[in-house]
């Protein structure tokens, strides 16, 4: 079969590649771009851990061909901070709060946490377990990632009323 | 795992589209969410030379109220339905039926027309459909056909539908002010398919039971519409008594597989748990 001429905006770069159309979003992401933040955890779109955000919505990059992804706008865990390294908010609470053991969700969670906070800046806890709920994690138990997404809410909602 | 190879399609216009399922037959499927579809092509379940992706023809999303029915656009997407503001207004169970499909990230994808297209006993769609008497749109190469919930579902993955139809909308005739409903679901997890489930929809008129309707999820080859559970609480209070005969009238016709989630006998006594459990939150909240 012929390759796909794909287009698409990653991290805010353009890119523009050759691709088998039956190649999944996130085999194009780690082989071919090098993104590897988003990891392969189940392969049948349970755990989460593939999430990137696409086109404005938390995406299991392991259930989308890459053909389906033409035209679209992509942001991975590596797009979460800035260019000159200082973390997403998202990032440093995971850290501060020990929302990660293994780190192996991790790329995933605060993907989806991104979109979350962007849509709901102001979950409860259980609006947080329910947005979060696509995501599995074997090591936390979770408290801690529910704690640290709280606390980057907060921060962030802090920094916004600041500026007005 | 990685699915066989395809041509990708992704036509501008509705004719296009159905053009190249007619076209290619057999060889050929849509793709909206993928949700079902690609899971299904990655274990090579379902193999095709043609993927004719959907996202990019106009018209296809959106909800609007028209002549006392709900149009429910096919490319509607799960959390478009949670979202939706009409729907809320007029038909919440919608809501709390696509709440409580997989996840966040699989209802940002996954599409009504694609739920109910799919055939697929566990998806919980079909029977909410089914108790709404909902209507469904298909385009073909020789036109619109409309397909009744209630008689689309042959077995499993088989369907009334056509190689060459696509789904365009989905019709609802808009619930009464006032109506009571409910969808109960059982699940392992978040993101498991039901164990058994349960739509109901009623009104109440001066204490009595005018209307009902139900119907199960996951507990058959197909959704099952339960007629005759639903006529055991019309004209009666939905006291304990007709309650009762609903749910056992709803048992009878469950036919579950056995499977990871149990064995036949709990699983069919889940759909009547269900049922009743329906009944019971449909009643609370018709006014
Ligand atoms: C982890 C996980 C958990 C899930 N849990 C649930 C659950 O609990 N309940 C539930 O209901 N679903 C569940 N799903 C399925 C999910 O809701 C799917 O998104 C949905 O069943 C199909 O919608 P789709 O838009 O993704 O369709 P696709 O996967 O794109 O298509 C499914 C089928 O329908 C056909 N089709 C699609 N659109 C049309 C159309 N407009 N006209 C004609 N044919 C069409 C396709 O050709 C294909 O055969 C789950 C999925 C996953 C991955
Ligand atoms: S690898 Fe995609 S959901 Fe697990
Ligand atoms: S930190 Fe190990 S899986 Fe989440």
């Amino acid at each position: 079969m012929s390759k796909l001429h794909v287009q698409l905006t990653v991290n805010g770069r353009e890119i523009e590649a050759l691709a088998e159309p039956r190649m999944l979003l996130i085999h194009f992401l780690r082989e071919q771009l090098n993104l590897t933040g988003p990891h392969i955890g189940c392969d049948t779109s349970h755990c989460g851990a593939c999430t990137v955000d696409l086109d404005g919505k938390s995406v299991k990059s392991c259930t989308m061909f890459v053909a389906q992804a033409d035209g679209a706008e992509i942001r991975t865990i590596e797009g979460m901070a800035q260019p000159d390294g200082t973390l997403h908010v998202l990032q440093e609470m995971f850290r501060e709060y020990h929302g990660l053991q293994c780190g192996f969700c991790t790329p995933g969670m605060i993907t989806r946490a991104y979109r979350l906070l962007q849509e709901n800046p102001n979950p409860s806890d259980e609006e947080i377990r329910f947005g979060i709920s696509g995501n599995l994690c074997r090591c936390t138990g979770y408290q801690n990632i529910v704690v640290a997404i709280r606390a980057a809410a907060d921060q962030l909602n802090a920094a916004k009323e600041a500026a007005e | 795992m990685i699915s066989g190879s395809f041509e990708y399609h992704r036509p501008k216009s509705l004719d296009e589209a159905v053009g190249l399922l007619d076209q290619h037959g057999d060889d050929a499927r849509v793709v909206a969410g993928g949700h079902s579809l690609i899971p299904m092509m990655k274990l090579r379940m379902a193999m095709l030379d043609h993927l004719i992706d959907l996202q990019a023809i106009d018209g296809l999303k959106g909800v609007r109220e028209e002549g006392g029915n709900l149009l429910i656009g096919a490319m509607t997407t799960q959390s478009e339905l949670i979202a939706d503001p009409t729907l809320a207004a007029k038909c919440p169970i919608m809501a709390e039926t696509a709440l409580q499909i997989a996840d966040p990230q699989v209802r940002y994808c996954g599409t009504i027309g694609g739920n109910v297209a799919n055939g697929d006993p566990g998806n919980d769609m079909p029977a909410l459909m089914q108790a709404l008497d909902a209507t469904y749109i298909a385009q073909g190469p020789n036109g619109t056909r409309e397909i009744a919930a209630r008689v689309f579902y042959e077995a499993v993955f088989f369907t009334a539908l056509q190689d060459n139809e696509i789904i365009t909308a989905v019709r609802i005739p808009t619930p009464p002010d006032g109506h009571g409903h409910a969808y109960e679901k059982q699940k392992r997890k978040i993101g498991d398919y039901a164990t058994a489930a349960a739509a109901v929809l009623l009104t109440m008129s001066g204490g009595r039971c005018a209307t009902a309707a139900i119907a199960l999820t996951n507990v058959g080859d197909t959704p099952l519409y339960a007629e005759d559970a639903a006529a055991a609480l019309i004209g009666t209070a939905v006291d304990a008594a007709a309650i009762d005969r609903a749910v056992a009238l709803a048992e009878g016709i469950a036919s579950p597989a056995a499977d990871a989630r149990g064995p036949v006998d709990f699983r069919t006594k889940l759909a009547g748990v269900m049922v009743r459990r329906a009944i019971a939150r449909a009643l609370e909240r018709a006014a």
